[in-house]
């Protein structure tokens, strides 16, 4: 009986175009064939990628879909959005479901090497960090023993946490939930005392608490959390498409190419510039892509420092200042290799 | 007939007036004494639930209606210390409590197949309407195919992706999808456990064993991160659809259970004399037993349906967004977040599902005394 | 589907039914085909996720349960620390599960029950109180009253510092947001015999129990069990903590820091998942307890009137016994239920066997497909074996026919 069902369900949906997907070996070839990238991103994190009422995404994350979309078919809007719990995130891309995953994951040896994965780059430098509420009178880390920690499963934060208080001697009670929403809500009811993730995340959730005010984010980092888009092992043309498309809006901005100046910068002659937006050279057909593809990504959705801005820079409610994410030429960590 | 002029004077010669009854049984008195204080255990059982009603009902009224905040634009209007359920959240919310992000300008969609199938069930759910068996083919059949191309948008129509359905949309899209591809999947299953053949009816044992002894959460999560793997390379499904797979199989096997107490109500002469009758096997099931075990299980169908409504809150952990997931996701939208949120939302949520649920139970609940008459001991 | 075919319209009078017609045949044919199918089918699947699993390099296979899990538990029953095993976190997980499905068996029947009985009152108020219970928790899903009581536990319950106010005095019971604190009891050397004296209690109860009914079937004197019983259970353990010394000591809950330390935790998730499982599950059986008292005719009643037995021993003696026979088989599903259910456990955090196990251990290992099997196959046996005890109890209880 089982089996006529799943056949069943498999072809109904395979006619009907309900989602099944058949995808090819090649991600590019495929995703020129449905004509949308399909990228997993998270179920609401602000700044990285969140929806808004109407269901438009927005985010550091986002863009960086976007930025793909842009590169493969010149059109930075021919992009859908899977919102992927944690748990969900590695089989959606395992399988075949989403192209790309850009949602703040950590990039890791185990991740990198047994479920997978290729990380193409790291758009976000973050670090572990905790908060708490400011009438506990804490000012460090090393204060919080004893403490009840409020923290999402299925997260390398999890294992961090653990190895922190360790360490350091310290005790703690761990509360552990499953969903972002839930962990938010534990902490907002006073469930626990500390609320522990990566920092710029506490900077966004402790926009959505009931009274943002009354936490601070204490100044200690206790992990390394190089975030970055990740794909599936074995296609090594849309690796490169993914890593570049980051590289590129890196090389823009160290060239000062911006989504304004994108036209006016095509009469450049800095060869460097004249070979990112495609004047010389053929670096996007080397990756399946038309030459013109990085000016299409500065065009439609700006350089990396430009979404930085919009997404959680200081004009943003996020107001997170650039630090380890700035450009190398600026002391910052974010560094490209060269377009030549 | 002078009779009466010779009777004897105290002998009473008319009926005497009926006196009205002693006050502690007749009119109010005498029903508090009957109902509420008719023992010293009654009496205290009585007191004890007044003075636990008393605790409990005052401060829910308050806080439902009395301080309640109606009509808001933000957080702000909630915010306020004493504050009630800040209905205005709900109310600004209720077109993604229903739709999710079902784009605005296509919503007619969704109403129109809301529409459809109330249509379709109106008719089947009356005894008295005729035309029982097209009605059920609609249904089955005709309904599910034009929902579903009203929603996904085919044929022309602008397509609407699953990511986007949301609220009560997904809520009973679920439980819909759930019941419909578990009745015929059931009936298989019922018939195949009660074969005499000893590896069908093995099989299905174990089917519907299986299915029956594991909790929904664990078969969502298989569909959610465990299906994908097992499916041949490039093919992947659809978020919507693979919890939907999910819920059908388990439905299924409660169904078939259901399906099964049917038949087995069925005397075993009405077998013999299908066969009398020539009948072929699937012949006799379906002009024989099936039109008879149906109608004895309908009861059961409902309450199965209703198990299954409550249970597509399940979704919401594997992050789809129906009624429930929905209301819990936007408790923390930063522009309404407030104590009185989360308990408003819940309530919403919890009314909702209550209104459906109890109404398809007391549905259950007449179709089981009408069909019950002939039974009653 | 053996059934007896009619004589086939092609078939002559040889007497001979073609093999096509043959019902017999059809059948094993057909049953080969299943076979076929569901063998293909099986094959088709592992050999995709065979193969997607290699290709992808994600690894296989049971090993990592002797790994070092690497993270902490709110709640554990076995010794447990970060530097245990996945498989021991398997355990603390599926432990976790069985003790608040044993706890919200024990509450949601007890509550059930009375629930059904208030249903049949004639008490007005009783009465309707508790159709509105049952109306409304059955109609609403289990996983939105969870939600709803943990946040109404939070919400209502103060912070362990408004609760406690002085740091580091030691305090027999506290109910904060971080739980409900009650005094430890910490055993010391020579506690054993206290243990032993009360399973002796327990066991002479019990003889005398069936010493009492012996003689009162013989006698027909009867025989205060219970009280005897109970003042067995009490008395014996009592005096021998005091003659061995009392070996037993209390430790208390105290503010200290952050949160309270010491003392016996029950942790809020607890509190709310045992809550929303007892109440709701409660409905059910009410509903099963209330079919099961009507089930039993009244002239049952009638008779044990006329031998003139009071109307409580009759519903002990009478009533109950009878009722029982209708309830039980009901009563198991939703025992069966429940357990099912406290796997929603994942949705306020609670450290169930889902949760840490189909949770956390699946996001940190990534085997998908060993974790999840695991799981729904534990979930399997608990049901097989609670559905094969209540079998058991069941055939006790039932009606012996002759």
């Amino acid at each position: 009986m089982n089996k006529k069902i799943l056949s069943a369900v498999v072809g109904a949906a395979a006619v009907a175009g309900m989602g099944a997907t058949v995808a090819s070996a090649a991600t590019l070839d495929d995703v020129k064939a449905k004509g949308f990238v399909q990228c997993g991103v998270s179920t609401g994190l602000a700044g990285f990628s969140a929806p808004n009422d109407a269901g438009d995404w927005s985010g550091i994350d986002v863009d960086l879909c976007r930025g793909i979309a842009a590169a493969v078919f010149g059109d930075a809007k021919a992009v859908k959005f899977s919102p992927l719990s944690a748990k969900e995130r590695f089989t959606a891309l395992q399988s075949g479901e989403i192209d790309v995953l850009s949602r703040n994951t950590t990039w890791t040896m185990s991740r990198d090497t047994q479920l997978g994965l290729n990380f193409a780059g790291v758009n976000y430098y973050d670090g572990q960090g905790f908060m708490v509420r400011k009438s506990l009178g804490v000012n460090s880390a090393l204060q919080l023993s004893g403490a009840s920690v409020c923290v999402q499963t299925g997260t390398t934060t999890e294992l961090n946490l653990t190895d922190y208080f360790k360490a350091n001697g310290m005790t703690y009670n761990p509360v552990v939930f499953e969903k972002l929403e839930e962990v938010n809500a534990a902490y907002d009811a006073n469930r626990c005392d500390v609320y522990t993730t990566d920092q710029s995340g506490l900077y966004s959730i402790r926009l959505g608490l009931s009274a943002p005010d009354e936490h601070i984010v204490l100044p200690e980092v206790i992990s390394k959390e190089p975030l970055g888009p990740a794909v599936r092992q074995g296609d090594d043309q849309w690796f490169s498409i993914v890593k570049w498309v980051h590289f590129a809006m890196l090389n823009a901005e160290e060239m000062g190419v911006t989504s304004a100046n994108a036209d006016e910068m095509l009469n450049s002659t800095d060869p460097n510039v004249m070979r990112l937006l495609g004047k010389e050279g053929a670096f996007g057909e080397a990756i399946g892509v038309s030459n013109d593809w990085a000016y299409q990504v500065i065009k439609q959705v700006g350089n990396y420092g430009e979404v930085f801005e919009r997404n959680v820079g200081a004009t943003t409610p996020l107001a997170i200042a650039r630090g380890v994410n700035a450009l190398w030429t600026k002391g910052g960590l974010q560094y490209a290799p060269p377009l030549r | 007939m002078d009779n009466n002029s010779k009777s004897i004077a105290y002998v009473r010669t008319q009926e005497s007036p009926t006196m009205a009854p002693p006050v502690s049984t007749g009119g109010v008195v005498g029903w508090l004494k009957e109902n509420l204080f008719a023992t010293p255990r009654d009496t205290v059982l009585t007191i004890l639930t007044f003075l636990f009603l008393l605790w409990i009902v005052p401060p829910v009224v308050d806080w439902a209606f009395i301080s309640a905040v109606w009509v808001g634009e933000s957080r702000e209007d909630c915010l306020a210390p004493g504050t009630g359920a800040c209905w205005a959240f709900v109310e600004a919310k209720f077109g993604q409590f229903m739709y999710g992000r079902y784009p605005l300008e296509e919503r007619w969609r969704v109403n129109l197949s809301g529409l459809l199938l109330i249509a379709g069930l109106v008719p089947i759910a009356i005894p008295s309407v005729p035309y029982k068996r097209e009605n059920a083919l609609y249904l089955l059949v005709a309904f599910p195919i034009l929902a579903f191309i009203l929603l996904t948008g085919q044929l022309g129509l602008e397509p609407v992706e699953t990511p986007l359905w949301g609220g009560l949309l997904v809520t009973l899209v679920v439980a819909i999808v759930g019941i419909v591809v578990s009745f015929p999947l059931g009936i298989l299953l019922a018939l195949g456990r009660r074969s005499e053949m000893p590896i069908v009816k093995m099989f299905c044992i174990i089917f519907i064993e299986f299915w029956r002894g594991v909790p929904l959460i664990t078969v969502l999560f298989m569909s959610s991160v465990m299906l994908p793997l097992f499916l041949p390379d490039g093919v992947s499904f659809d978020k919507l659809l693979r919890a939907l797979i999910g819920v059908a199989l388990f439905s299924s096997a409660y169904m078939a259970e259901v399906i099964r107490g049917g038949l087995q109500a069925i005397p075993k002469g009405q077998y013999e004399a299908a066969n009398a009758m020539a009948l072929t096997f699937w012949q006799g099931t379906r002009l024989v037993i099936m039109p008879q075990a149906l109608k004895l299980v309908i009861p059961g169908i409902v309450n199965t349906f209703i198990g299954l409504f409550k249970d597509t809150s399940l979704v919401l952990i594997i992050g789809l967004f129906d009624l429930l997931g929905i209301v819990q996701q936007n408790m923390t939208d930063p522009n309404w977040i407030s104590p009185a949120t989360p308990a408003t939302g819940f309530v919403f949520a919890a009314f909702v599902f209550f209104i459906f649920c109890f109404s398809m139970s007391r549905y259950s609940a007449y179709m089981e005394r009408r069909l019950d008459t002939g039974h009653k001991r | 589907m053996a059934h007896q075919e009619g004589v086939p319209a092609g078939a002559d009078d040889s007497g001979r039914v073609s093999l096509m017609n043959d019902p017999k045949a059809r059948g094993l044919v057909f049953q080969a085909l299943l076979i076929i199918a569901v063998i293909a089918m099986v094959y088709l699947g592992v050999s995709n996720a065979v193969a997607n699993l290699a290709r992808a390099g994600i690894a296989s296979g049971f090993g990592f349960f002797s790994d070092r899990a690497g993270f902490d538990i709110g709640q554990t029953i076995i010794p447990y620390t970060n530097d245990s095993t996945y498989l021991r976190a398997f355990f603390v997980g599926l432990l976790n599960t069985m003790v608040v499905a044993v706890i919200g068996i024990f509450f949601a029947t007890i509550i059930g029950f009375i629930v059904g009985l208030a249903r049949l009152s004639k008490n007005y108020l009783v009465q309707k109180f508790a159709t509105v219970y049952v109306e409304t928790l059955r109609n609403i899903p289990l996983l939105l009253q969870l939600l709803f009581w943990y946040k109404a536990v939070l919400s209502i319950l103060p912070s362990p510092r408004e609760a406690a106010r002085e740091t580091g005095v030691e305090v027999a019971f506290s109910i904060n947001n971080r739980g409900l604190y009650l005094p430890r009891v910490i055993a010391e050397d020579g506690s054993s015999l206290i243990f032993y004296a009360l399973a002796v209690a327990i066991v002479a109860w019990f003889v005398i129990g069936r010493w009492a009914k012996k003689r009162q079937i013989d006698t027909g004197q009867q025989f205060p069990v219970f009280l005897t019983g109970l003042a067995l259970v009490i008395v014996l353990p009592t005096l021998v903590f005091f003659v061995t010394g009392r070996p037993l000591s209390l430790e208390y809950a105290s503010l200290q820091g952050f949160n309270m330390v010491g003392g016996w935790i029950i942790q809020p998730e607890f509190m709310a998942l045992l809550l929303g499982l007892s109440l709701y599950t409660a409905s059910f059986i009410a509903e099963i307890v209330r079919a099961g008292i009507l089930a039993v005719s009244h002239g049952q009643t009638e008779a044990a009137f006329a031998l003139g037995i009071r109307p409580n021993l009759t519903s002990r003696l009478v009533i109950v016994p009878q009722a029982m026979r209708v309830i039980i088989p009901p009563l198991t599903s939703q025992f069966l239920n429940l357990t099912k259910n406290s796997s929603l456990a994942v949705a306020i955090g609670y450290p169930d066997l889902v949760s840490v196990f189909g949770g956390t251990v699946l996001n940190q290992t990534g085997q998908a497909v060993e974790v999840i099997s695991i799981t729904m196959l534990v979930y399997l046996a608990l049901s097989l074996m609670t559905s094969a005890f209540m079998n058991w109890f069941n055939s006790s209880v039932a009606l012996v026919e002759r």
